[in-house]
């Protein structure tokens, strides 16, 4: 993985010296709050409900294991024993207190991380594909692309202060596991269809939040040299053009939204030939050095199939179904990228104690080639384990209570920190991810159900992704009650999707049975190995409205339906 | 210039404390991390003494984000937020007992 040199070295460490003035300026009176609070945006440092929360930067959700045991620490020592993966791949920490964090900051650059850009409307944290380097439908490693654009992107002069944030995804496969079409910026290694040569397809203005869009294609293929140039083009026409009259209609989506995707393509074309692409694309020596940083590890040379792992499957049928669930093939022969889940049931997504963190750091260090990645599922990877390894692995996984065979399932579910530590949230989103994830705990009915995606989010703003879930879930605020709205037929896949609307909100406590009645329509009506979100395709919403309506209508009868 | 509406009384004042991030309640001359010791404005009044108070601690680098929030009185005597936003504010995270002013004062529990 990618290694500081001097300059990033430097360049992080004086970060975390401004910073530590800035916070003892604002402490004698000398930065107003007015003055400050940018400044801690800028470092990822959030004022939340009940505390400061500390947002540090996973560059494309690749982590080393001394980096996990870093994050521990800061944990023990200054949090509360615990971290939370998010759907961009960071971690947060819920219980930072001011006067510590210019020492966490030093601690996190002491192993080469930091919390720049992990806020503020400038360009964010790059996330990539988790399977990056191990998918058999892999063209194209996307991480070397990702660091690149974060070493572009990193206080870029002309991008600190863009009309809104600005969140780039990376996938070099043909499955999308990064989401790449609902970024302000998506970009797809492909090959051209002609020449064979590889480039990127460029989508532009998807996104999320309260309005939310799929990506519009503004190139098909672009050239890779001219990577850079093309993105200073794109993001200077927002820059120049986007909307700094309302916070709500600043991103990237309405402006390609309001002016339509063939004047954008327009603006950006025109700028990008104006530009002189070769002072700003990067030496095709310093791509070629940072690609250096993701070549292969090491592996070994190993018969495709371990039969120590057939045998350990066959005689063991709780791994077996945790290796099926949880185990992602890996193009070279032998080995397994495993998913762990970070879903325990009953337990808030993506919430990991630092007693774990340790844990997961050990197995990635003795049989992961000291490499994780972060999904933005909420989830932890080891990328590159011997089949023969996995028995073991899981073993250790069951005692930390961290052996969840539930990837890619009904309790698989993403869900924001929502009102039960975000300020902005207006309804809880934890308690529902917890309710529901009780509700179908059951795991041959999990298996049963197949692959099928529960987002979560506590407000519009839809950091648990709930417009892409298959079943999304919005928790919003109506007469003074916490009121969820259940959407349909969303996807975060190559073939994204905004789900629609089921019908009015309902209380929380009715979330779960309105699930599950969802989940029986589509029981009713798959075909033979058909998943949720083909059925729903191929049948459309109304079989799942009128269910979901009918059962609404009549709970609203019920007098105590009004009561929180 | 109209003054912004105010929340119905009684009402409390919270804060954030600037230094530690901590939930914080006025006491009527002082800051309580303590729910149970918040200063209860029953009348304009005391409602314009917290505010002034909030202005003088926010402007003196003790506080951040103080508002008056309206409660409910229990038996007791403690004050309760109406809106449930505010309820978690002096509780805690609902998922983690253990965790916020509810691990930490008695008189601070879920209702």
């Amino acid at each position: 993985m990618y290694r500081y040199d001097q300059f990033d070295e430097r360049f992080v460490r004086e970060r975390v010296a401004q910073f530590r003035a800035q916070v003892k300026r604002r402490l004698d009176g000398s930065l107003s709050d007015d003055e400050f609070k940018p400044l801690r945006l800028m470092n990822g440092l959030y004022l939340q409900l009940h505390a400061y929360m500390l947002r540090i930067a996973v560059p494309y959700g690749t982590l080393a294991s001394r980096q996990l045991r870093q994050l521990a620490l800061i944990a023990d020592r200054y949090d509360r024993g615990y971290g939370h993966f998010t759907t961009r791949q960071n971690m947060q920490f819920n219980w930072a207190k001011l006067r510590d964090v210019p020492d966490i900051l030093g601690l996190l650059a002491d192993v080469e991380m930091h919390c720049i850009q992990t806020s503020g409307n400038c360009i964010r944290n790059v996330t990539a594909d988790h399977f990056a380097g191990v998918a058999a439908d892999e063209l194209e490693d996307p991480r070397p692309t990702a660091e690149l654009i974060r070493q572009w992107s990193s206080l870029h002069p002309e991008f600190s202060f863009l009309p809104r944030k600005f969140k780039i995804a990376v996938t070099g496969a043909e499955h999308d596991r990064a989401a790449v079409k609902v970024h302000d910026i998506g970009l797809r290694i492909l090959r051209h269809p002609d020449t064979g040569e590889t480039g990127y397809e460029v989508i532009v203005g998807g996104g999320l939040g309260r309005t939310p869009y799929v990506g519009k294609v503004v190139r098909e293929f672009l050239p890779r040299r001219d990577l850079l140039a093309y993105l200073e083009a794109i993001v200077r026409v927002y820059n120049a053009d986007g909307r700094r009259d309302n916070k709500f209609k600043a991103r990237i989506k309405i402006l390609v939204h309001e002016i339509g995707t063939e004047e954008f393509r327009r603006r950006v074309e025109e700028e990008f030939a104006q530009l002189d692409g070769p002072t700003i694309n990067a030496d095709p020596e310093e791509v070629a050095r940072i690609a250096a940083y993701f070549a292969p590890p090491a592996y070994e040379k190993l018969p495709a199939k371990s039969n120590a792992y057939e045998a350990h499957r066959a005689a063991n049928p709780a791994f077996a179904t945790w290796a099926d669930a949880n185990v992602f093939p890996h193009r070279v022969p032998g080995y397994a990228a495993l998913t762990i889940s970070l879903k325990a049931i009953g337990e808030a997504p993506g919430d990991i104690s630092s007693e774990q963190m340790r844990l997961v750091a050990d197995l990635a260090e003795k049989y992961s080639f000291d490499e994780l990645r972060v999904t933005h599922m909420q989830n932890v990877v080891l990328a590159h384990v011997r089949q023969a390894d996995l028995f073991a692995v899981w073993q250790k996984l069951c005692e930390a209570g961290l052996a969840t065979p539930n990837v890619g399932l009904i309790t698989d579910i993403i869900a924001c920190p929502g009102l039960d530590y975000c300020a902005l949230a207006t309804a809880r989103s934890i308690p529902i991810a917890q309710a529901l994830s009780k509700r179908f705990a059951d795991q041959a009915r999990q298996k049963e159900i197949g692959p099928l995606g529960i987002k979560i989010s506590g407000c519009i703003n839809a950091c648990g992704h709930h417009h892409i879930g298959n079943i999304g879930i919005l928790g919003l605020e109506k007469n003074g009650v916490e009121n969820y709205q259940i959407t349909l037929g969303g996807d975060a896949t190559e073939n994204a999707a905004i789900g629609g609307h089921l019908g009015p909100g309902i209380d929380a406590k009715d979330v779960p049975d309105a699930i599950e009645r969802l989940v029986d329509v589509y029981l009713a009506q798959r075909e033979d190995g058909e998943i949720f979100i083909d059925t729903v395709r191929r049948i459309g919403v109304t079989p799942f409205k009128e269910v979901f309506v009918a059962k609404t209508h009549a709970k609203s009868k019920e007098p105590e339906n009004a009561v929180a | 210039m109209a003054q912004p509406k105010r929340v119905p009384l009684p009402a409390i004042l919270l804060a954030n404390d600037l230094l530690d991030g901590d939930v914080v309640f006025s006491t009527g001359n002082g800051w309580s991390r303590n729910p149970a010791e918040a200063l209860i404005a029953r009348d304009d009044a005391a409602a314009d003494r917290l505010e002034a108070q909030a202005k003088a601690d926010f402007a003196a680098q003790l506080v951040v984000d103080a508002y008056l929030v309206d409660v409910s009185i229990d038996a007791a005597g403690v004050p309760t937020p109406r809106h449930f936003r505010e309820r978690f504010k002096t509780l805690g995270p609902s998922n983690r007992p253990d965790l916020g002013k509810q691990a930490q004062y008695a008189s601070a529990h879920p209702h």
